[in-house]
């Protein structure tokens, strides 16, 4: 069979060609063409070939910064994932109950970053808010300005409660859509609790929970906006993570050298950390 | 094993059940006996799987009481019961191999590795899964799934009695006929109890000694296929069992005459029936014949099916279906016969016998 070519296809294509280029690789071609050279002002360029990459790896602020956020995003992750499925366990399959759950779940995700980040402030204040001023009153005098680990402590309880709520619609999307065969099957064969979860409910959730464990690394390796609200990164660089550390020198500075080196490096750290994802994701499928 | 004795079961998934299409289940009495190999048949939605989901444990009934050799265990769990049930999509552990799919029911009873290795080779090799026992049980064929759900169900040796829900709606015709011819020696062998629900009549004519046709959440009629098929108590089972189905027509009686199509029929006995009755004439197209003489009948068409003629007519204004042996002329001004011992009189859809 004879294919007929016809040219006129890739006018098809150029809408989306001509999106993608101006939202991502113009920018990122820009952010490329800064990070190989030095400017004052005044539109003036002077080449600097891969200085200020090695400038990057060279300093104690970048390493700083990137351990404090792998940190970061483990811990998250740690706490997230399990109570989030706890959660979904836990949830009801059936009745009024579950609009209601579903809501509340939701509640938390449609509230916008910089509220988060507000309400997390206010409440852990030691003189005005409910948790910082009730720890205070019994004896713990909590202090998120000033102490590096109730900083830490407020940004992680601040990103649970931000975003567990995700990994449990995820995690209860994947366990409603376990017929009910297999429950009925499980209390024939004389299951256990945990042999249910186990052998049913963990294999069948495997991949939603596969796409949160991503979405949540991902989103919290480019945290910014909570903790730049409720902590500004510090105290001192306690909580600057990546993106606080890049504002802050890109804005903050204005060393545009430097910071587009860093988000090429930042980027492709994402990139091989998504590549590992997806090979391991796409292993367990070709297993399957 | 036990004997399972059903007592006025009655059950309905909503709440406050008010009238009786209320319920899934409108009132089963019923034992079966230790041992026996049952058929429970009827139309998708007539209260089977409810039926079978009771005995389990599965489903609590909202009237009735279950008891198992005497014993009261409608509050006992599925656990309890120690049941074994077969359903009809296939359940497989994938995480699992083949082999500790089938030992994952004896290994939740906390039964010794010995007891399992002895069991599951049995199974696997009665299932011809033998060479499939240590690979992982994901990506498998659903007939292949299917069996390893059977295997789970047969593979303790305890069990009160084995339920199976349409367990070959996803299996090939030929594996069919040789699970159903397994499955029927290993109930020789072992002498469970086992129930087997389908809509199927020939699976459940050939598994079964005794057939129980439900028919909108009732019992309509308990019995060998050949009682079924020579004496159908309601005219659902007259339709249902038998290929093609009994012939139904309304009928007049008076005394022991019907009158049908204008004709009278000498029933040769006065069925009981009231004035305010439906009343229907039931025959199998087995028991009809064709002849110069009788009951004009207009003919639609002649289906050849190898040994027999199905002929497609139509009488008394109803089509009718006549089935004939293979090399029967058929006349050219073509009347019907109906023989005696074939004709069923129906009262409100009940049959109405000769000893009423």
């Amino acid at each position: 069979m004879d294919k007929t070519w016809n040219n006129k296809a890739w006018f098809m294509v150029l809408p989306a060609f001509l999106v993608v280029a101006f939202s991502a690789v113009i920018p990122l071609m820009t952010v490329v063409n800064y990070s190989v050279q030095d400017t004052f002002g005044n539109n003036e360029f002077f080449w600097a070939g891969t200085d200020w990459f090695k400038d990057i790896l060279d300093s104690d602020r970048f390493w700083g910064a990137l351990w404090r956020n792998l940190a970061f995003s483990v811990i998250i992750l740690a706490i997230e994932i399990p109570l989030g499925v706890f959660i979904a366990l836990n949830m009801p399959r059936r009745g009024i109950g579950v609009p209601f759950c579903l809501v509340t779940m939701a509640m938390p995700l449609l509230i916008p970053w910089n509220v988060v980040g507000t309400i997390w402030q206010l409440i852990t204040r030691s003189d005005i808010g409910l948790f910082g001023y009730g720890l205070t009153q019994i004896g713990i005098p909590f202090n998120a300005a000033g102490d590096p680990l109730h900083a830490w402590i407020t940004v992680i309880v601040m990103d649970v409660w931000h975003w567990t709520s995700l990994v449990v619609l995820l995690a209860y999307a994947g366990l409603v859509s376990i017929p009910d065969a297999y429950y009925q099957a499980a209390r024939i064969d004389g299951a256990s609790r945990w042999s249910v979860f186990r052998y049913i409910q963990l294999p069948k959730m495997k991949r939603v929970l596969l796409i949160a464990v991503l979405l949540r690394f991902m989103d919290s390796f480019m945290i910014y906006t909570e903790p730049f609200v409720v902590t500004g990164g510090g105290p001192g660089t306690s909580t600057t993570f990546l993106s606080i550390d890049l504002v802050k020198m890109a804005v903050g500075q204005f060393d545009l050298g430097p910071a587009a080196a860093m988000s090429i490096i930042y980027f492709l750290i994402i990139l091989l950390l998504s590549w590992v994802f997806y090979t391991v994701m796409t292993s367990s499928d070709a297993t399957n | 094993m036990a004997r399972i004795t059903l007592e006025h079961l009655r059950h309905a998934y909503g709440p406050n059940p008010a009238s009786p299409q209320d319920y899934a289940l409108r009132e089963v009495n019923h034992s079966w006996d230790d041992g026996g190999a049952y058929a429970l048949l009827g139309p998708s939605g007539c209260g089977k799987t409810t039926l079978l989901n009771i005995i389990s444990g599965l489903v609590r009934p909202s009237e009735g009481r279950i008891l198992f050799d005497g014993q009261d265990v409608t509050q006992f769990s599925t656990e309890q019961r120690n049941i074994a049930q077969v359903f009809q999509f296939p359940v497989v552990y994938d995480t699992m191999t083949v082999y500790d799919n089938l030992a994952f029911p004896l290994r939740n009873r906390g039964l010794s590795e010995d007891v399992v290795n002895k069991r599951v080779p049995e199974i696997l090799d009665m299932l011809e899964l033998t060479s499939r026992a240590r690979k992982k049980a994901r990506g498998l064929t659903a007939d292949l799934k299917q069996k390893i759900s059977l295997g789970r169900g047969l593979v303790r040796s305890d069990v009160n009695a084995i339920l199976f829900d349409e367990p070959l709606t996803v299996i090939d015709p030929h594996m069919k006929w040789v699970l159903r011819s397994q499955l029927k020696r290993l109930h020789r062998q072992s002498g469970f109890t086992m129930v087997y629900v389908t809509h199927d009549q020939t699976e459940a004519l050939t598994f079964a000694d005794k057939v129980v046709v439900m028919y909108n959440g009732e019992i309509v009629q308990i019995g060998t296929p050949a009682e079924l098929f020579e004496r159908p108590k309601h005219t659902f089972v007259g339709y249902f069992i038998g290929s093609p189905g009994m012939n139904v027509f309304p009928v007049a009686i008076e005394g022991s005459k019907a009158r049908v199509g204008g004709m009278d029929i000498e029933l040769g006995y006065a069925p009981a029936v009231s004035a305010n009755q439906k009343t229907e004439l039931g025959i199998r197209p087995e028991f009809m014949e064709l002849s110069r003489s009788g009951m004009p009948v207009r003919i639609r068409k002649v289906e050849d099916i190898g040994r027999l003629k199905i002929v497609r007519a139509e009488f008394a204004g109803q089509p009718v279906s006549i089935t004939l042996p293979e090399d029967t002329e058929i006349p050219a001004e073509p009347h019907v016969v109906f023989r005696d011992n074939g004709i069923h009189i129906y009262a409100d859809s009940w049959r109405v016998g000769r000893e009423a």
